[in-house]
């Protein structure tokens, strides 16, 4: 069996090799292309997985309805992030090497996009950190095959810090009640140092870091209770942010303090009336169904009725993140087709269109800058439930451009953020949306 | 630290307290007669708690007052342990009766894990509560500081009830009796006519109910999510350790111990709050290795 034939045999599975000499430069159109997913199918991520998942279900099945890439349709394999780091990569490769998968969507959680990101250069596969937020994966070391397609904890950290300036800029006092895990440590310490930047005067009046996972927190709230201060940052997630805000609404907490909660429009829907008005809240990024600029988009709108027939929710921002991850994927190859004259190209070809890509999800663009980093708008909010509505809406939104908030290529956050100068809190590329009527 | 914030303290303490109890004391009760170290009686809160969800959600959506969400709840507790105990015991854990401890360990943990999938083939991974009964109840001030009934009066209530309930009936009863002489010595016990293997399962009951209860009564102020399970047995765990395994009065003291010690800590120094129920362990096991309120065993040989 000469060496020709051997490869049109097994072609997916010999090119998985990328780095061995039998590549080649050109590659030959597959019938399909192998994408692996991490998403969190077990354990608490999963209201974040399981509607990605979901997300990546949908689109996909459309795109490739539509006829994939150039005819080359999308076939999806997921993997469980559940499973633990250690697991997870030896399912990862396994893909790549094995199963011939040529981009992986790697991942949700921080500690596996930090542990995935140096693996998938050495395997040189094509891998896109879809929902992660650690800004230190991508400006710890420069990766080739590496790319993010949204947000880093810089961004929505410093976003949120602009707006509750804005918003609120007399407060003396700020608490944080942040889950003791990496995310819950990290961005508090961004908020605090560009908070403290921007408003050296104010005072920090306790540091709760409660056990990711606590059952309750009614210990943590009455000590907030006594200590009454002026704001109340978490930036917890998932069923740890419901215990929070429900404890601390049937307490009477939220009418003493201004509540600030980065990532609460994923819990909106689940709390129902439970979130009191005047709560500060965020959605990493611009995604959120009512997007004033997008809420009447054609696209936009219909993917949300797809996703609630699909799933009987409203799509949070794990969906959308999934939707950029999987369009910046479309369009990167679009783009090195056009470069390739019309030929399939090779993995090398896609991430060199990576850079610089811009692309749209289903709400504002997001650019793709040169050190892999994805700048996408961040949005925020205060909530209100008008009467009849089964649950709260983000409303006096204000979108603040990613390129205004995000550590320039090159630097580093921890020392980036205590640059940050006060002139950023009049910036006029600062959108804000008055609430029409009422 | 002034007076007023260690009442506060204090209060925080017992409601935590309360819960942890619930379910210590249904893991310590079935080492007692069964000498296993149940792991899946951390499904056993899970299964309760959003059984109790169910319930709870269901009967809100009908208008029911406040006294029968109340009772959904026990419902919930004692549907639930009874199944699970059942199935747990008479399926499984009598046929490994005989065998190395560390096969009946891995034989409950094997079903811990299975009731993890079950549970969400049946639930799903979006958080679930019964928070309505919260708010019913309604709130009290304690120095300017606003509490819920639910978790400052009810929770520590129904532990105490528990207590002294199941006090009495190991005393007073006969089946109590029974129950405290088989967890004595399952031999004897037998020689001298109890039927250990019916005592074994009443206990178990028991105890998968309190477990149960302990979910029940958490899902109206928690988020129920996947792994809710695995946290409450690793904390109950160190509770029953630290009391001695097996000893009833010795969990009550130890929980309020720990909830108490905990919510010193978030006042005081919060980066040790998760370290308290553990340091308090480890102290304690390092000065008496069985455990605080350990009696001198009889001699088996």
């Amino acid at each position: 069996m000469g060496l020709r034939s051997l490869l049109g045999a097994c072609a997916l599975s010999m090119l998985a090799l990328a780095g061995s000499p039998l590549a080649l430069a050109q590659a030959d159109k597959p019938a399909e292309l192998k994408i692996g997913i991490t998403t969190f199918v077990t354990g608490p991520a999963s209201v974040f997985g399981v509607p990605g998942k979901a997300a990546a279900e949908l689109w996909i099945e459309e795109f490739n309805a539509a006829g994939g890439i150039n005819g080359v349709k999308l076939a999806p394999i997921y993997l469980d992030e559940g499973l633990g780091g250690d697991n997870l990569l030896s399912e990862y490769r396994r893909l790549v090497q094995e199963q011939g998968v040529k981009v992986m969507l790697a991942s949700i959680s921080s500690g596996n996009c930090n542990i995935i990101a140096p693996v998938a250069e050495d395997l040189k596969v094509l891998n896109i950190l879809w929902d992660c937020s650690t800004e230190k994966v991508l400006e710890d070391r420069r990766y080739k095959y590496v790319f993010r397609t949204q947000a880093n904890a810089t961004t929505e950290m410093v976003a949120t810090v602009l707006y509750l300036l804005r918003t609120k800029p007399d407060f003396k006092t700020i608490a944080v009640v942040n889950q003791d895990y990496a995310w819950g440590r990290d961005s508090w310490e961004i908020f605090r140092n560009t908070l403290l930047a921007l408003k050296p005067d104010v005072k920090i009046v306790a540091e709760l870091f409660p056990k990711f996972g606590a059952p309750d927190y009614s210990t943590e709230i009455s000590r907030l209770s006594a200590l009454k201060p002026d704001v109340i940052l978490s930036t917890a997630w998932g069923g740890d942010l419901d215990t929070f805000v429900r404890q601390a609404s049937q307490r009477g907490l939220i009418k003493k303090s201004t509540m600030v909660l980065p990532l609460v429009e994923s819990s909106l829907e689940r709390l129902g009336t439970a979130v009191p008005d005047g709560v500060i809240g965020g959605m990493r990024g611009d995604h959120y169904y009512l997007h004033p600029e997008y809420k009447d988009d054609a696209r936009h709108k219909a993917f949300v009725q797809k996703f609630r027939a699909k799933t009987k929710a409203y799509p949070i921002y794990p969906v959308y993140h999934m939707v950029q991850a999987l369009e910046a994927l479309a369009a990167g190859y679009d783009k090195a087709i056009k470069a390739n004259k019309g030929k399939w190209p090779t993995t090398e070809q896609v991430t060199d269109a990576m850079r610089g890509l811009e692309f749209r999800g289903l709400t504002r663009p997001v650019r793709i800058r040169e050190d892999g980093q994805g700048l996408e708008d961040q949005m925020l909010g205060v909530t209100r439930t008008l009467p009849g509505q089964p649950f709260a809406t983000l409303t006096n939104l204000t979108l603040v451009p990613a390129s205004l908030v995000t550590t320039p290529v090159g630097q580093r956050s921890p020392e980036w953020v205590k640059t940050v100068k006060p002139d950023l809190l009049k910036s006029p590329a600062i959108k804000t949306f008055p609430d029409a009527g009422n | 630290m002034t007076f007023d914030l260690l009442l506060l303290a204090l209060a925080d303490g017992f409601s935590y307290a309360g819960l942890l109890f619930l379910v210590a004391l249904g893991l310590t009760l079935i080492f007692g007669v069964m000498g296993i170290v149940n792991v899946a009686h951390g499904s056993f809160y899970a299964f309760g708690g959003y059984t109790a969800a169910t319930i709870a959600l269901w009967l809100v959506e009908r208008q029911a007052p406040t006294f029968v969400l109340l009772g959904g709840l026990l419902v919930a507790a004692v549907v639930v342990g009874v199944i699970l105990g059942t199935a747990v015991e008479a399926g499984l854990l009598r046929r490994v009766q005989d065998k190395d401890p560390i096969l009946q360990l891995l034989v409950t943990f094997a079903a811990f894990m299975i009731f993890e999938d079950l549970q969400r083939l049946i639930w799903g991974a979006q958080p679930q509560t019964a928070a309505e009964i919260v708010d019913r109840l309604g709130n009290v001030e304690l120095f300017d500081v606003t509490y819920t009934v639910y978790q400052v009066i009810l929770i520590p209530a129904v532990a105490a009830i528990a207590y002294l309930l199941l006090r009495g009936f190991l005393r007073r009863t006969r089946i109590g009796k029974q129950i405290v002489a088989v967890t004595h010595s399952r031999e004897v016990a037998t020689a001298l006519g109890i039927n250990a293997r019916r005592i074994g399962w009443l206990t178990f009951l028991i105890g998968a109910v309190l477990g149960a209860l302990g979910g029940a009564l958490a899902a109206p102020i928690t988020s129920l999510v996947p792994g809710v399970g695995t946290d409450m047995i690793v904390l109950s765990f160190s509770v029953v350790a630290t009391a001695g395994l097996g000893q009833i009065t010795g969990a009550l003291i130890t929980a309020l111990m720990i909830g108490v010690a905990r919510s010193i800590a978030v006042y005081t120094m919060p980066e040790l709050e998760v370290v308290v129920p553990y340091l308090i362990m480890v102290v304690v096991l390092l000065i008496r290795p069985s455990g605080l309120f350990t009696v001198a065993q009889a001699r088996r040989i």
